[in-house]
């Protein structure tokens, strides 16, 4: 069962950009491709806990201000050399609004 | 003892038959080389990319002043030999009498200047030689200059290319009724020129130009059906004729060039001539392949061997960036003839191929000439086509429907096939250089083959024939590109947004042909600063395209707090000041206070939510960003100078104060430290800083490319000054040259070091006009960089980021 809440609007996130949503879950990073496509995933780098909100956009791909690691917005997999992955979340965008699937996180934490 | 061998003309062909010479029989003449340019031998073909700022002149040497002395050559440069002497075998210059046992006349072709009124004024040039670019390019400097090119043939259409791409008005007369008639078709022609008119250039054809107009300098050019076309500058381009005065004056046999036998012996045995000012059996010739075989030829007669120069079909390119256009053979129409043309209007591709007899007598291609070489080779074979005459002119990778792969094209051509025709080398004597000599770069097979090494556009194919031969163990590094997203290297990247005028990130990545749709975190910046850097007040920064330090303005830490550095001019303080960071580190619970190397304190482990709030209190105590994340001005150290400290000559804190002031919010391609020391026990350090002031009794000692950090190394000095305006027009300078030069995360002695010290000390300490110039630039630059970021937050802009998008906690909380 999906449970999808308004989390804004797409203008709301700059392009090649990303915002952030509190969760029990911890921060997640949403963010806003050149050609506006929308990507959740996991505010935090598992190298050393960088911040990826924070990093440069550029594709489908963020790379974190720390230690420049490179990740796939789509899959969250780290990408080149460097092995690991972040956790993504699904969106959804209905016209201007994005929308995020509170089972995801809800559900983990009545688990 | 040796012989004496006189070379008047220290131009291509004379340089290229003396490096056969010199490989031949080194030590067998005393060799004398007269030169009318104060240089040696460069590249005169590459002279169109150093007027459109693609290449500087150091790129396009081709003889330094290391080889001239490897080999023991008298260099006369600059000095204009005047007469020749038959009788008593000697020739002057400047009234010295030079002897010799062998002369050489490599005196090339002088521009054809058109005999109209005005023709002497000032600002009327010739595109010849380097004094040519240089006088064209202080002109394209001044705001609106105009330009207008007599001739629309190769070398006008590349000038004119050049100036537009400088931003000047460019228009283009040409006597013919379509450009480079004598290259290219009427089609091509019309392609062409939609294509340079496309880029802002007027080309007016059928223009008989009557006269030049201007009392001090040029103004204008009329032309005979009335029309005036005002210009600052005029740049004859309508041709050139052998430059044969000396040898007429010394009654040597003279047609329209000098005349020369197939040996290259004039009609005096002991004198040789070559290169453009020539006459071969009725031909003279004006592009370099030929004149690079007559260079072979007059070495070989020198050596005493036999040879003999053949005229060979030559090929034609234009080098305008952006432009593909070849043309070789004869393409004119007759009875006889017959002609395949493709045309795709669309794509602006155009190709045409001339037969009789089922063999290709001519070729222009526009648009798309890879198979340039190909259909070449094929007219230079004489090779019956009619086997493929249904594909022919789809090119060489038009079989079976196989797609186009340039390596498997460049693999199937035949060993004896042109790839270089400037220097005539076929690509068996490549692959055969590159297996035999363990060639593994374009440089290497430069070097030892010449192939790519004039007009450089075989280039590619050289690279893919390094490709094909080596396989994957070819690396092409000979230029570190940016990043994965471009084969372009820093510098030439930076050097096309200024020629081409591209202003902003999408721009440089379409034009540049960027193989991302969005770049990476490595160009993204490096393009931002460059656009920065090129065009203040006009491209808008791009804050996407910033680290995040640069974004938000504070320094990230590694849990993800930031940490904030208010600015202390030359370090001093107010105890207001220090009240007002003692509140905030209060009210925001500052974890760690901390007294930095630059002369100020930093708050750190804040929130960035807090930011605004925390720059809010900053700004109300009268401080700014101190910019202390920046790729840009970080501090100004000082000590206390001549107002305290007893050895203190110099006011060092006012003068560090004023340089801050002045130099606050600049971005630099890294960081750029300062520092003042009040007198050589140099308190503040200055010896080991980006930028350093050593005050002494007579003024201030400027040193520079100092490091501290990952490297160390104490500075260089610049020079002295002897006043503080003095020392603050050097300093802002030299900080502008860094601007333009440095590739991005290049730290001033890294940019220094490639640069060399010399070619930065002529700019900013001997030339005082550049000096001036880079001065002026940094000014301007200032007046949009000088804005507070801290307050532009506080005030709201980017709100976006200090601040989440929505908070489900509470909502959970809550349930």
């Amino acid at each position: 069962m999906n449970d999808w809440v308004d989390i804004g609007c797409l203008e709301d996130v700059p392009r090649r950009g990303a915002r952030c949503i509190n969760t029990p879950l911890g921060k997640i990073a949403v963010f806003r491709t050149a050609d506006d496509r929308v990507f959740a995933i996991d505010d935090q780098c598992p190298h050393k806990g960088g911040p990826l909100s924070q990093g440069i956009v550029h594709g489908a791909q963020v790379t974190c201000p720390l230690h420049n690691w490179v990740f796939s917005l789509e899959t969250g997999v780290a990408q080149g050399a460097d092995e690991g992955a972040v956790r993504t979340y699904p969106l959804r965008l209905h016209q201007d609004r994005i929308l995020i699937d509170a089972q995801t996180f809800a559900a983990a934490t009545a688990a | 003892m040796a012989e004496k061998l006189v070379i008047i003309g220290a131009g291509m062909a004379s340089g290229r038959m003396l490096e056969h010479l010199f490989e031949a029989e080194p030590g067998r003449y005393d060799v004398t080389l007269f030169g009318a340019e104060p240089r040696g031998n460069y590249n005169r073909i590459m002279l169109s990319p150093v007027l459109a700022g693609e290449k500087r002149y150091e790129d396009i040497v081709t003889h330094d002043a290391d080889w001239y002395a490897a080999n023991n050559v008298n260099c006369r440069f600059g000095q204009t030999v005047t007469k020749i002497d038959r009788e008593a075998k000697s020739v002057f210059a400047d009234g010295v009498e030079t002897p010799y046992d062998r002369l050489v006349i490599a005196t090339g072709s002088a521009p054809f200047i058109l005999p109209i009124p005005g023709k002497d004024l000032p600002g009327v040039r010739a595109f010849r030689d380097l004094d040519d670019v240089e006088a064209m390019v202080a002109v394209a400097g001044k705001p609106d200059a105009k330009a207008v090119v007599i001739g629309g043939g190769l070398l006008g259409l590349e000038a004119a290319a050049a100036l537009r791409g400088r931003g000047m008005e460019v228009v283009v007369l040409h006597l013919a009724g379509h450009l480079m008639e004598r290259q290219l078709d009427a089609a091509a022609g019309y392609l062409l020129r939609r294509e340079l008119e496309g880029r802002g250039i007027k080309v007016h054809c059928k223009a008989q130009t009557k006269a030049i107009l201007g009392t001090d300098r040029v103004e204008a050019v009329a032309l005979d059906d009335g029309t005036i076309y005002p210009a600052d500058l005029v740049v004859m381009a309508a041709g050139i004729r052998p430059e044969t005065r000396l040898a007429t004056d010394a009654g040597i046999e003279i047609n329209r060039g000098i005349v020369v036998s197939d040996a290259m012996v004039t009609s005096d045995p002991d004198i040789l001539a070559l290169g453009e000012c020539v006459e071969h059996k009725g031909a003279v010739y004006g592009l370099v392949a030929p004149l690079y075989d007559m260079a072979k030829v007059a070495a070989k007669t020198l050596t005493g061997s036999e040879a003999a120069f053949k005229p060979v079909q030559t090929a034609t390119q234009l080098k305008v960036t952006g432009v593909s256009l070849y043309s070789a053979g004869d393409f004119a129409e007759a009875d006889d003839r017959e002609e395949i043309v493709l045309r795709d209007a669309t794509a602006g591709v155009y190709k045409r191929v001339v037969l009789k007899d089922n063999r290709i007598l001519g070729a222009v291609l526009y648009g798309d000439t890879a198979d340039g070489s190909w259909f070449f080779d094929l007219l230079k074979r004489s090779t019956d086509i009619a086997p493929m005459r249904d594909t022919l002119i789809y090119g060489q990778s038009y079989g079976g429907g196989a797609s186009a792969d340039p390596l498997a094209a460049v693999a199937a051509l035949p060993a004896e096939a042109e790839i270089c025709g400037c220097n005539g080398v076929c690509k068996g004597t490549i692959s055969s250089a590159i297996t035999s000599k363990g060639l593994t770069s374009l440089d290497d097979v430069r070097a030892h083959t010449k192939a790519s090494a004039s007009c450089g556009s075989c280039t590619g194919l050289v690279e893919k024939l390094l490709m094909s031969t080596l396989g994957d163990s070819y690396n092409p590094a000979a230029i570190q590109p940016m990043c994965p997203c471009t084969e372009l290297g820093h510098d030439e990247v930076r050097r096309l947004i200024v020629a081409q005028g591209l202003k902003s990130i999408p721009a440089v990545m379409q034009e540049l042909g960027w193989k991302t749709s969005c770049g990476c975190a490595k160009c993204r910046p490096a393009l931002n600063y460059y656009l920065v850097a090129n065009w203040p007040g006009e491209y808008e920064d791009d804050g996407q395209s910033r680290f995040i330090n640069e974004r938000v303005h504070a320094n990230i830490q590694k849990d993800g707090t930031y940490s904030v550095v208010p600015r202390m001019f030359g370090g001093l303080t107010t105890a207001n000041e220090l009240r007002a960071i003692a509140d905030v580190a209060d009210k925001f619970e500052v974890p760690t206070i901390k007294v930095t190397g630059g002369q100020r304190i930093d708050l750190l482990g804040i929130k960035k939510e807090d930011l605004p709030a925390v720059w809010a209190d900053l700004n109300k105590a009268g401080m700014m960003s101190g910019a202390a994340y920046a790729k840009g001005l970080r501090t100004v150290k000082t000590c206390v100078g001549s107002d305290w400290c007893r050895f203190g000559t110099q006011d060092s804190t006012g003068l560090g104060v004023r340089i801050e002031k002045f130099m606050w919010g600049s971005w630099t391609p890294a960081k750029l430290k300062l520092a003042v020391s009040g007198c050589p026990r140099n308190c503040a350090e200055a010896t080991c800083k980006d930028i350093g002031v050593i005050c002494v009794d007579s003024g201030y000692e400027i040193h520079f490319g100092g490091a501290a950090g990952l490297d160390i190394k104490g500075t260089e000095v610049l020079c002295h000054a002897k006043t503080e305006d003095e020392a603050m027009e050097i300093i802002a300078a030299l900080t502008q040259l860094y601007r333009e030069q440095g590739r991005y995360l290049e730290r001033i002695y890294k940019w220094a070091k490639r640069v060399g010290s010399d070619s930065i000390k002529a700019n900013v300490v001997e030339d005082l006009g550049k000096r001036r110039q880079l001065f002026e630039r940094f000014v301007y630059s200032q007046k949009f960089a000088q804005v507070d970021p801290w307050e532009e937050r506080v005030n709201g802009r980017d709100a976006h980021e200090f601040a989440a998008m929505a908070d489900f906690q509470m909502l959970q909380a809550a349930e």
